[in-house]
């Protein structure tokens, strides 16, 4: 079977989700006070970097910027090949704090709950909001995203790939089939 | 008794200058005759063609644990193991439980193997009572109830006074000493060759120097007493050396080595291979290699197994803690032949080590296929290949580093006094 | 990286790339000693027996710590409660302890060799914590991940190693470990406690204690270990502290920038003066610290290695 891959989001769209979903964590929270960006790597700290970025021209505001790794979250030790970890880095106590949870591609839900525990592990947050770019449906827990940059209705053998820059700048998403 | 009529062999007897191929007739039990195309009506005819027929081999050096430790070994399980390899004597070490220091076990072990053993038995006695190293054995009853020879094998006799007396008393009832050689002072606990090997796995190492130590004093010893002292199991250049000029010398003085000593070296103990854990220790490359040399140059007289039975009880725990031997009957043939093979030592060669030289060396029969001698011959498949495997092991014991070798060459044939103990050739 | 290993049985299983892999992943679950709340879910549901035929409250200790941060149950067995005392093989006792299914088993030995036996008859994964005088690989990893730590690297550094190195696992797997990692290893002791081709595993032999240290980025002093030896070794303690003792005085050979080393349980005033124990160039207590994220790194990498192929 040939790979088949279609771009269902540019440079540009990106971006344009990337600035409403700003926009809306704005609105929601009436402004940047107590909030934290937290990204899971790897993908979503680049886009919660993103989100730093937009937020801080918008408001003038420079929100604290986490990432975390959700590795030893993971409920699947032994059936995994690669045993890979990164580092989470979070230099700033999330007691009470309202956080932005950011990821690239939300499927089973499985990553948010790892993350989630994570982030719990580290201090009480005030609450846990949710940051996608993409929801491909599928979800396996019961997880809904707060902030959503395309829904993306795909197939279970589909894959859906941010691709980021050198920079780590998001320049597209595709559907691989 | 039937009568045997092997044909078209080649006969290899060194003791009488023999190496052609033609026919040996046994007639009640004895080498009736040496011819071509012999005919006998009343005999079994075994086609040896391509096939080596050689004087019985004699392995001097043998554990066969009975009495005590029958759990590894006995005197039946033990010499249809010798017979399996082809060996149609053997002297057993008088390391048993109780120990062969009287005539009352002396006794058992002879009688038992001739009522129920597949080979000729001749015990040694120990040097000394107990093995203790403290006062000598009764050396001139145990020769005459049929000791061939005396050591206290597997320990060495720490007292060089002691040595010396028991090579003058033994001399006086014309049996050798087989010594085994090592300073215990130097094993200091080793348990492998000390080298880059043993320094690697983080085991204890036995330094060369612990037998050459023991291999100088005792062949001064020999020079000082005359007697006749055999070195059991060289496994070292340096012992190897001091044997060839003691022998320059004109001393009393013979050696043996091992086929594993001929064939290993220490790096067969990584993976903690318990089955490669022996006294002496497998040695380095060098001094295997030095052993080769010997076997050549007729500084070596002897290969003898030391073929030490045990049980999984004993190896197969923590390197440190396994026991010390292999078996070796049923392979010391083949592990010869590749000596043969390599073109170092030929085939009448590897008759003199493995049947002429330890008969003479230990003063008993066999090593010979003369005419009217007793029919102890074995016959060798010098070509036939095969998977050394636990199954196959005639051995109440699988202590062997060799198990899953391949290897080529085997007795077929193994005939005691004109009985056949061993048939590979019809099975 | 696909890391392909089932058991931890000593450095010389592993190469460069996954030496930094396990150091790497030891970086991650360092952060984790340093929360409020030191324990993530990794091993939740795996038991993990600690087997100690020798004592060693330090190591124990550390697998102990690391295995409960990562939620895993740890269950300790030592020397004297086993069943060892009572005359069972080292195969039996296995074989029992399999049969109540454990995810690891870590460790400790008096014999070289034993966590390669363990590992051979067992089916669940097996971490070294030492065999006689033969590996000690989480040592050697804690002792690597310190050294990077203080020096951001470690190819290229020189690193002397002072001491009794015939009786040391400890400096049999650091050997291997460093130099894989690029190290220039140098060894110094008493030639009675130096083994024969030790050369040969990648080091070199200092002809003194001055030139092993004289320029050294890593100064490791091992223990003097007591019991290990007779008295054929050295004459006293004492004569032993004045040639191969480390002190304010010869650690100035070093460079100035060095770090001293020891695997403990330090002999002070033996092998090592308090004034260095105790001096600024010390990460003896960083290496106790980071043993514990290593560990927690060989466990996870052991469970995880669950289903791959055996080694």
């Amino acid at each position: 079977m040939a790979i088949e891959t279609t771009e269902i989001l540019d440079r540009s769209s990106v971006q344009r989700a990337l600035t409403r979903i700003a926009h809306e964590i704005l609105e929601h929270n009436k402004g940047t006070e107590n909030l934290v960006l937290i990204g899971i790597r790897t993908g979503g700290d680049y886009l919660a970097a993103q989100l730093q970025k937009i937020i801080a021209e918008i408001e003038g505001d420079k929100v604290p910027l986490g990432t975390i790794d959700i590795t030893m979250y993971r409920d699947d030790l032994g059936s995994r090949s690669d045993l890979a970890m990164g580092q989470t880095d979070i230099r700033f106590p999330l007691g009470d704090r309202k956080v932005i949870l950011v990821d690239d591609v939300l499927f089973t839900g499985r990553t948010i709950r790892a993350a989630m525990d994570a982030l719990i592990d580290l201090g009480r947050p005030r609450n846990i909001q949710l940051a996608i770019l993409v929801d491909r449906g599928h979800r396996e827990l019961p997880i809904r995203p707060d902030y959503i940059g395309r829904n993306l209705p795909t197939a279970r053998n589909e894959q859906i790939e941010v691709e980021f820059n050198d920079q780590h700048i998001p320049v597209g998403v595709s559907l691989i089939k | 008794m039937r009568n045997i009529l092997i044909k078209n062999g080649r006969v290899i007897d060194p003791a009488n200058k023999l190496d052609k191929t033609c026919d040996l007739l046994i007639e009640e039990g004895r080498v009736a005759k040496i011819g071509t195309a012999l005919e006998n009506d009343n005999a079994e005819v075994i086609d040896a063609t391509g096939l080596l027929v050689v004087p019985g081999l004699i392995d001097m050096h043998v554990h066969l644990r009975d009495p005590g430790f029958e759990y590894k070994e006995d005197i039946i399980s033990g010499t249809a193991a010798a017979a399996a390899g082809g060996v149609t004597s053997l002297a057993c070490m008088p390391n048993t439980q109780p120990i062969v220091d009287n005539l009352a076990v002396c006794r058992y072990i002879i009688s038992k193997a001739q009522e129920q053993g597949s080979a000729n038995v001749f015990p040694i006695g120990s040097i000394t009572k107990g093995l203790k190293g403290e006062t000598l054995s009764e050396m001139g009853e145990l020769k005459d109830g049929g000791c061939v020879a005396f050591s206290d094998d597997g320990l060495p006799v720490v007292s060089s006074e002691l040595m010396r007396r028991a090579l003058e008393y033994a001399d006086t009832f014309g049996a050798p000493i087989i010594s085994h050689a090592e300073d215990l002072s130097l094993v200091a606990g080793g348990v492998m060759n000390e080298g880059p090997v043993s320094t690697e796995l983080g085991l204890k190492g036995i330094p060369w120097v612990a037998e050459d130590a023991m291999t100088a004093r005792d062949i001064m010893l020999a020079e000082l007493t005359g007697g006749h002292m055999h070195m059991a199991h060289v496994s070292t250049r340096g012992s190897i050396e001091m044997v060839r000029q003691a022998k320059a010398r004109g001393l009393r003085v013979s050696c043996e080595a091992t086929p594993h000593h001929f064939s290993l070296t220490d790096e067969a103990v990584r993976g903690y291979n318990t089955n490669a854990k022996m006294n002496p220790p497998l040695r380095s490359e060098d001094d295997r290699l030095a052993i080769q040399e010997g076997l050549q140059d007729g500084t070596i007289d002897a290969i003898a197994t030391d073929h030490a039975p045990h049980s999984s009880v004993e190896k197969k725990v923590e390197f440190d803690l396994a026991a010390n031997g292999i078996i070796g009957l049923e392979t010391s043939v083949p592990l010869t032949l590749e000596l043969v093979r390599a073109g170092l030592i030929s085939e009448t060669r590897m008759v003199e080590l493995m049947s002429v030289n330890p008969a003479k060396i230990l003063g008993v029969s066999g090593g010979s296929l003369a005419e009217g001698q007793i029919a102890d011959l074995t016959v060798i498949d010098p070509d036939v290949t095969f998977t050394y495997s636990k199954e196959a092991v005639v051995s109440n014991s699988h202590n062997s580093p060799f198990l899953d070798r391949k290897m080529q060459g085997r007795a077929v044939l193994t005939i005691v006094d004109g009985s056949v103990v061993y048939d590979g050739l019809t099975s | 990286m696909n890391f392909q290993h089932r058991h931890v049985l000593g450095i010389k299983q592993f190469n460069a790339t996954e030496l930094n892999f396990i150091l790497d992943t030891a970086e991650s679950f360092k952060e984790i000693n340093t929360r409020k709340i030191k324990k993530v879910p990794t091993l939740r549901g795996k038991t993990i027996i600690n087997l100690f035929f020798e004592a060693s409250t330090r190591t124990r200790t550390s697998f102990e710590i690391a295995g409960k941060r990562l939620s895993a149950d740890t269950v300790n067995i030592s020397g004297s409660s086993s069943s060892v005392v009572k005359g069972e093989t080292l195969e039996d006792t296995a074989r029992n302890i399999e049969a109540m299914h454990p995810d690891i088993i870590v460790m400790r030995h008096g014999a070289s060799g034993a966590a390669d036996y363990l590992a051979k008859r067992m089916s669940c994964a097996v971490v070294n914590a030492g065999d006689g005088t033969h590996e000690h690989p989480s040592q050697a990893l804690l002792d690597s991940f310190t050294i990077r730590q203080h020096k951001g690297k470690i190819a290229g550094l020189k690193v002397a190693i002072v001491g009794d190195i015939t009786h040391s696992r400890v400096v049999r797997s650091n050997i291997d470990c460093l130099n894989k990692l690029g190290a220039d290893v140098w060894l110094s002791g008493p030639k009675t406690m130096l083994p024969p081709g030790i050369e040969r595993l990648g080091c070199k032999l200092a002809p003194s204690l001055a030139a092993a240290i004289t320029d050294a980025d890593v100064v490791m002093m091992l223990r003097i270990q007591r019991e290990r030896q007779g008295k054929t070794l050295i004459p006293s303690l004492r004569e032993y502290s004045r040639y191969f003792g480390l002190n304010e005085f010869n650690l100035k050979l070093a460079r100035p920038d060095a770090i001293v080393m020891h695997p403990g349980p330090m002999n002070r005033g033996v092998e090592i003066s308090s004034a260095v124990a105790d001096g600024p160039q010390n990460v003896i207590l960083d290496q106790v610290e980071n043993g514990v994220a290593v560990r927690m790194a060989l466990l996870y990498l052991a469970a995880g290695g669950e289903n791959l192929v055996e080694d």
